[in-house]
């Protein structure tokens, strides 16, 4: 099939960017989303221009590295898809596709359709783990987890940090993201000791980073390519006000 | 915005109750009686002062939140997902809320002010029940009255479940619930509250 791409072009986080209109020929039906570009970035590189610089690792829909804002949704137009696993098919010859970056101010374009998600990796590190002693693992069954919780837990800690909910949100609120890093932790007893520290902490680390706050909207839920759920976003603000009101930090 | 959303649901609980004592279709004695509770009863006299401080409280958060949220997407997105992901009222709470604001000065300045102020002049409180019958008979009046109380659903539909959500209490087993419950109050009190400037301009009340 034949497309017409708009595509992003920025050469760095300062430089003012715009849209630039390709058109890519014989599109195979069975190719990957980023199978296409690859094919379109061959062609700019024989045409002797810059390829167009977008983030991509696993291919596989697991890492969360791929990141691209398709046609108004993050991550194209399949429900619980990521953009490498967003295959040709869902385009018919003939359409034109609009291709964006993640547009918040904490997500800053570094170039093109890649930008910079360093600020998840800054929340992560404000409270996002548990601390434990070096040394052989446990046997697995020491830790009595109750099975619900287990299943819960297991749930939001499929969430791979790409970044679609804040590109999703209207408030570029990173809430879903932090709801389920709090939430995979929080159920399970390994995450209870630092349960109460934890979820200020990191609910600190995310406001200073300048996402937005949560209206409720659910368009995070909807565009997730992992189906986090925002209960998890229930369980963070329960977490929270239970914290502050029994004085954790 | 949870917790002052939550006082001012349960504020329209009261509010219109009251007012519906109107449909008795009595002149107006079961609902003045009502209303005289309401407006000489120290412990409600207490609590409008929360509640002032509420509504207030639910304006000023809900700008400053709005305005703060629009700043974190310096720029937009040329293709944006419409409705796809997510309900237009959800996303115009901001919008919604400045127009029950401007209906509620003009509702404050027809009942709530004449009333207050003449009753700190010591002229004891206005007659509610004749001064709707004034100010029902404009018919502009009771189409901005009607638009407002569609503005207050659309704002509803979303504020209700939502503010349990904020306070952490829109459980997985309890979310449907709570979402249908918010659904019915949306529909049936601005409904209730519709229905009385519609009452008295079409004649329906004595």
């Amino acid at each position: 099939m034949n497309l017409t791409l708009k595509v992003w072009r920025q050469q760095n986080a300062q430089a003012q960017g715009g849209f630039e209109t390709y058109q890519v020929k014989d599109i195979s039906s069975e190719m990957s989303f980023l199978e296409m570009f690859d094919v379109l970035n061959e062609q700019l590189i024989n045409e002797g221009k810059e390829p167009i610089t977008f983030d991509h690792d696993c291919r596989e829909g697991i890492c969360g590295a791929c990141s691209m804002h398709i046609n108004g949704q993050p991550h194209g137009p399949w429900h619980q898809t990521t953009t490498c696993q967003l295959h040709m098919r869902a385009y018919k010859d003939g359409d034109t596709i609009v291709v964006e970056p993640w547009r918040a101010k904490a997500f800053p374009v570094i170039k093109d359709l890649m930008v910079d998600r360093r600020a998840f990796d800054r929340i992560i590190q404000a409270g996002g783990y548990i601390s434990v002693d070096t040394g052989n693992a446990q046997d697995a069954n020491n830790l009595p987890v109750d099975k619900h919780k287990a299943d819960e837990s297991f749930a939001a800690a499929a969430c791979i940090g790409c970044g679609a909910c804040v590109a999703a949100c209207k408030n570029s609120s990173a809430m879903l993201f932090l709801s389920a890093k709090v939430s995979h932790l929080a159920l399970l007893p390994q995450g209870d000791v630092e349960r109460k520290t934890r979820v200020v902490n990191m609910v600190e680390q995310m406001d200073k980073e300048g996402f937005g706050s949560c209206t409720n909207t659910q368009a995070c839920e909807a565009e997730c390519p992992k189906g986090i759920s925002v209960q998890n976003i229930r369980r963070l603000n329960a977490e929270y006000i239970r914290s502050v009101f029994s004085g954790g930090e | 915005m949870g917790f002052t959303g939550l006082f001012l649901i349960s504020f329209l609980v009261v509010h219109c109750y009251v007012n519906a004592l109107i449909f008795f279709n009595d002149g107006g004695v079961k609902f003045t009686e009502a209303a005289h509770f309401m407006g000489t009863n120290p412990v409600v006299r207490i609590l409008e002062i929360g509640l002032t401080v509420g509504i207030f409280a639910h304006i000023i958060q809900g700008l400053l939140l709005t305005f703060e949220n629009r700043a974190k997407r310096p720029i937009g997105y040329a293709k944006t997902p419409g409705n796809k992901s997510s309900k237009w009222y959800s996303r115009s709470m901001g919008l919604l809320g400045t127009l029950i604001l401007l209906f509620f000065v003009l509702h404050w300045y027809h009942f709530w002010i004449p009333n207050r102020a003449s009753q700190f002049m010591g002229n004891g409180e206005i007659d509610a029940y004749a001064k709707m019958k004034l100010v029902f008979s404009k018919p502009w009046v009771v189409i901005v009255y009607i638009l407002g109380c569609i503005s207050l659903s659309f704002h509803l539909m979303h504020g209700f479940w939502s503010a349990f959500q904020t306070v952490g209490l829109s459980t997985k087993k309890y979310k449907k619930i709570i979402n249908g419950m918010g659904m019915a109050f949306a529909v049936i009190v601005p409904l209730i509250f519709i229905l009385m400037p519609l009452s008295f301009y079409m004649g329906w009340l004595a």
